[in-house]
This record gives C-alpha cells, sequence and structure tokens, in this order.
C-alpha cells in the first residue's frame, strides 16, 4: 500500500548540521484519508515531525512523500494549525480566516468576486467552534483559547486535503475541548481528509484517531504503532467504556516506556 | 476634577508654569536681558519681528517637509530592500552604522562645496540625519518577523513577496511610525544647521544674523518658534500613526 504522508528514515538537525538530532531515524505512513495521532514525552520531536511532513523543514537524512510527491519545498495541500494560535494583530478575526484563502489557489483568484460567499462560509466555521459573531474582534480581544479556536478554523477554511493539528485543544477547558473532539471528528467524516494531530491527551487520541503513534525520547522515532478498531461514527460516550479505557491504559504504558527508556 | 481632566489640562499648566518660573527667575536674580531674556521679552521680539520669523519659518518647514519627504522616500525603499535579505542586511549593517555615526554637521561644507548656497545644502542635510532611522528600523521590522508568523504563511504556499506584503510591511509599520517621530525632529535639526551655514533664508539664517546684531531676545524668539513648529510636526506624525497602526498599541494595552 502506497502511503499518502510518508516519512522513510528521517533524520532531522536544528541549526544547520551539528549538535543532536530532533528526529533520527524516524519513519511512518499514513494513508489516504486516515486520521493519525501522535503522543510522545514533551521534546520528542512532534512538533518537528509535523514541519518536516509539511516541507516547512528540509530533512538531514531521509524522504519526505506526500501524495505521491517528495516534499521540496512547503506543500500547499495542508491546513495546520500550530501549538500556538498565531493570529496577525493588525486584522480582525475575520480577517485572519480568510488569510489562507488570499494565497492559495483556486480561492486566491476568486475571493475578490465572491468575498461574500467566503465570508459567509468563515462564519459558519466561526459558529461551529462556539466563536459566533467574533469575526470582528482582533486576536487581542479574545482569550488564548478563543484564539486556539480561530485558529482551528483559519486552518480548515480553505479544505485542505492534509490537516495537521499540533496540540490545538491544548489551551482549552475540557468541555470545549469536547466540543471540538466532535467537530473534528465531524469533519473528518464529511470530508475524508487526512488528518495527523499532535496530541498529549490519549484520550483524545484514543477516540479521534485510526491509528495512534507512539514516539520515544529525543530523538524522537516512532516506537509503537496502536490501531483504534472502534466503529465510526464515534459518540462521546464511547470515552467512558471499559473497552476505551483499556486502549488508553495500554498506550499510557508504552508512553512511561518511552520515558523510562530516556 | 476627576483625574483624566487633569490628565488633559497638564500639559499646558506644565508649559504656563515653565514660562512664570522663568519670568520671574529672571526678575528676581536680575538677569540681563542680554544673557537670558525673559519671556515678556521675547514675546516683544515675537510680536516686532513677527514678519520675518513668519516668512523664515515658513522656508524652513518647506525644506524640512523637502527632507524628510525624501527621506521617507528612501528610508523606505532602502529599509524593504535590507530588511528582505539576511544577504544585504548582513553586507551593509557595517556601511549603515558607519555612515549613521559621521555627525551630519560635518557633511554641511561639502554639500556647500556640490551644490553652493541655497536651499540645496539644507534639505539635503535635512534628507541624511532624518533618513537612518527610518531605514534601520523598517529593516528591524521586517527582519524580526516571528518564525512562527512566517511558518503559518509559508505552510499554505506562500511567496516570499506575500509573506513581506501581508506579514512583513504592516508588521513594520510601527516600527516605521516610530522612526518618522524620531526623523521629523531630526530633519528640523537638519534644515536648520544647513540654514546656518549655507542659505540666505530660513530660521536657522535668522539666528545666524540676530546673533552678528547681539539681538538676544530674536535669537530666543526663533528659538521659541522652532519648538512651536517641532511641537507640531511631531503632532502630526502622531495623528497618522494612530491612525495605521492603532492595533500595536491597543493590543498592547490589552496585554497589560
Ligand atoms: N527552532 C529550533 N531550533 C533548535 N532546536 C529546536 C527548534 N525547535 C525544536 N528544537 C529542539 O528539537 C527537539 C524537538 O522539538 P519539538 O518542538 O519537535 O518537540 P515536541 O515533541 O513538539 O515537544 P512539545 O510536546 O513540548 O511541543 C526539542 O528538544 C527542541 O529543543
Ligand atoms: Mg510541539
Amino acid at each position: 500500500m502506497s502511503a499518502f504522508v510518508e516519512l522513510h528514515d528521517v533524520t532531522h538537525v536544528y541549526g544547520g548540521g551539528e549538535g543532536p538530532p530532533a528526529v533520527a531515524g524516524l519513519s511512518l505512513g499514513i494513508g489516504e484519508g486516515e486520521f493519525a495521532a501522535i503522543v510522545g514525552p514533551s521534546g520528542c520531536g512532534k512538533s518537528t515531525l509535523m514541519k518536516l511532513a509539511t516541507g516547512l523543514q528540509r530533512p538531514k537524512a531521509g524522504t519526505v512523500i506526500v501524495a505521491g510527491r517528495e516534499v521540496t519545498e512547503p506543500i500547499k495541500i495542508t491546513g495546520m494549525a500550530f501549538q500556538n494560535p498565531v493570529m496577525l494583530p493588525w486584522r480582525t478575526t475575520l480577517q485572519n480566516l480568510l488569510l489562507p484563502l488570499e494565497i492559495v489557489q483556486p480561492h486566491r483568484a476568486r475571493l475578490r468576486a465572491n468575498r461574500a460567499e467566503y465570508v459567509e462560509r468563515a462564519e459558519m466555521l466561526l459558529e461551529t467552534v462556539g466563536l459566533k459573531g467574533m469575526g470582528s474582534k482582533y486576536p487581542w480581544q479574545l482569550s488564548g483559547g478563543m484564539q486556539q479556536r480561530a485558529s482551528l478554523c483559519r486552518s480548515l477554511i480553505h479544505e485542505p486535503k492534509l490537516l495537521m493539528l499540533d496540540e490545538p485543544f491544548g489551551a482549552l477547558d475540557a468541555f470545549t475541548r469536547e466540543e471540538l473532539w466532535c467537530v473534528i471528528r465531524d469533519l473528518h467524516a464529511a470530508r475524508g481528509v487526512t488528518v495527523i494531530l499532535v496530541t498529549h491527551d490519549l484520550r483524545e487520541a484514543v477516540f479521534l484517531a485510526d491509528r495512534v503513534f507512539c514516539m520515544s525520547a529525543r530523538p524522537g522515532r516512532i516506537i509503537a504503532e496502536r490501531r483504534v478498531d472502534f466503529a465510526r461514527p464515534r459518540d462521546l460516550d464511547l470515552t467512558y467504556t471499559p473497552e476505551f479505557a483499556a486502549v488508553v491504559q495500554e498506550l499510557r504504558g508504552q508512553i512511561r516506556e518511552a520515558r523510562v527508556a530516556a | 476634577m476627576t483625574r483624566a481632566s487633569w490628565l488633559k489640562l497638564a500639559p499646558y499648566l506644565f508649559t504656563i508654569g515653565f514660562f512664570l518660573l522663568w519670568e520671574a527667575a529672571c526678575r528676581v536674580f536680575a538677569i540681563s536681558a542680554f544673557i537670558l531674556p525673559p519671556p515678556s521679552a521675547i514675546w516683544a521680539a515675537l510680536v516686532q519681528y513677527q514678519k520675518p520669523l513668519y516668512t523664515n519659518a515658513f522656508h524652513t518647514l518647506w525644506m524640512t517637509s523637502a527632507g524628510f519627504g525624501l527621506a521617507i522616500l528612501f528610508g523606505l525603499a532602502l529599509g524593504l530592500l535590507v530588511g528582505s535579505s539576511r544577504l544585504i542586511y548582513a553586507g551593509l549593517n557595517p556601511l549603515l552604522v558607519g555612515f549613521n555615526s559621521i555627525p551630519k554637521v560635518a557633511v554641511v561644507p561639502i554639500l556647500v562645496i556640490w551644490f553652493g548656497v541655497g536651499w540645496l545644502p539644507p534639505v539635503l542635510t535635512a534628507f541624511v540625519i532624518s533618513f537612518f532611522p527610518i531605514v534601520v528600523n523598517v529593516a528591524t521590522g521586517l527582519a524580526t518577523i516571528e518564525p512562527e508568523t512566517e511558518d503559518v504563511l509559508k505552510a499554505l504556499g506562500a511567496s516570499r513577496f506575500d509573506i513581506m506584503t501581508k506579514v512583513g510591511i504592516p508588521r513594520s509599520l510601527p516600527y516605521f511610525f516610530g522612526a518618522l517621530k524620531v526623523s521629523i525632529t531630526l530633519a528640523y535639526v537638519g534644515s536648520v544647521i544647513g540654514e546656518q551655514n549655507a542659505s540666505n533664508l530660513g530660521i536657522g539664517n535668522l539666528i545666524t544674523r540676530a546673533s552678528a546684531d547681539f539681538n538676544v531676545p530674536l535669537i530666543f524668539a526663533a528659538l521659541i518658534v522652532l519648538a512651536v513648529l517641532g511641537v507640531f510636526l511631531v503632532a502630526i506624525v502622531d495623528i497618522v500613526e494612530a491612525r495605521m497602526t492603532g492595533w500595536a498599541k491597543r493590543s498592547q494595552l490589552g496585554n497589560a
């Protein structure tokens, strides 16, 4: 099976080559339409993996292949939500959301003439994450969690084929977080996007993902992989079943091993 | 009265207080008007020489604006160029710092040799003196874009030009306006120096002539005119800045 996102024996060193690698011998393959979750100890290279897969960083060794092509420059089919929201403070939330459309084709060419349609799309997205009517606010008028949700919308607005989420729910309270799990779940089901989600929350990983990858401590590589076979669509109640708890327990054990091995 | 209204009145009260103190000091210590004229004598000079003061101030304003305009144009262009390329930034940095350390007064004789006495030396002095803060600030604003912000755009496949227009330029605007505030007063210094040394017109030239006549009240009157014009120019820049980059101030207030 040829995967949609493939990393072969990738090693990456920050800062021009010298020094200890951030990830080493990292290999993984994620199929088209699959939902993958990456877990691992802090500083193990999860964000680095995201940057490598999207071409924001070039590996020192190994190859990265996305959609059948080797990645040599930032690829244009991704939507990315970073660990911190990174909104542009001189733009309103709505204008921040429209930013990808000003860059990615074919929207870029259509934006001016079809602005109303796109604004409507943006406002609908805002509504799904509970930010209805907040479009005219500046990012600094929003709370951290609200900014995080807006940044999630920004990663979705251009309907990317590949969605990279780097701890997007880190700054949120438990209720909003579960609400957004459902938003992402439905989105994945409806559009068939490939999703790679980095998270510290094992329940989140098990609830959302088809496969969970565990990374070792720095230099990071994949040390375990767990298929999650719960039927879709999954309901939040699932998270309170013993079967679910068992999978979470098993993963917790693997992470503990990864930390001890460090 | 509320604290807010005191805050509003404070600039006027302090200014009036300053002049009252000055007047009182001159009278109490019986300081000769030849050393330090009291505000009342300066006021008399202002009234007496209002015509020459007016025409010369107008000329100085022109020289300053022309030099400042040139500085904005070239400063912005060079700043964008320097800030957008690490190579150019590294290469030009020592040159810029070196050129910036030359006291610009020392350049005036060269300008006189090149262009003779007239309007060009004051304009060019204003230009060279106010040019650098703009270049340096704009370049800094561009060169210090957070890598995360750049990543957001790069991950969408943005070109360098996109990054420059969507992030670089908006982000460097507060730096640019910060520089303008410094530059406008510097431009003003430049044009007055130019006028003192190489012009037949302008407040600078008026001061030179007044000091040859030992007309101290007129010198002070000219200085007051300069000060008022300076406040006026900075106020204009302030207003423009507040319109263009309100987000920078408000976002700081919001974080505080
Ligand atoms: N820009 C950078 N320059 C140099 N070193 C870096 C840089 N970014 C990350 N690193 C190093 O690479 C390693 C992996 O970092 P990375 O951000 O990928 O970790 P992470 O798994 O995302 O951690 P966390 O869960 O805390 O977000 C870390 O040890 C970090 O010190
Ligand atoms: Mg990270």
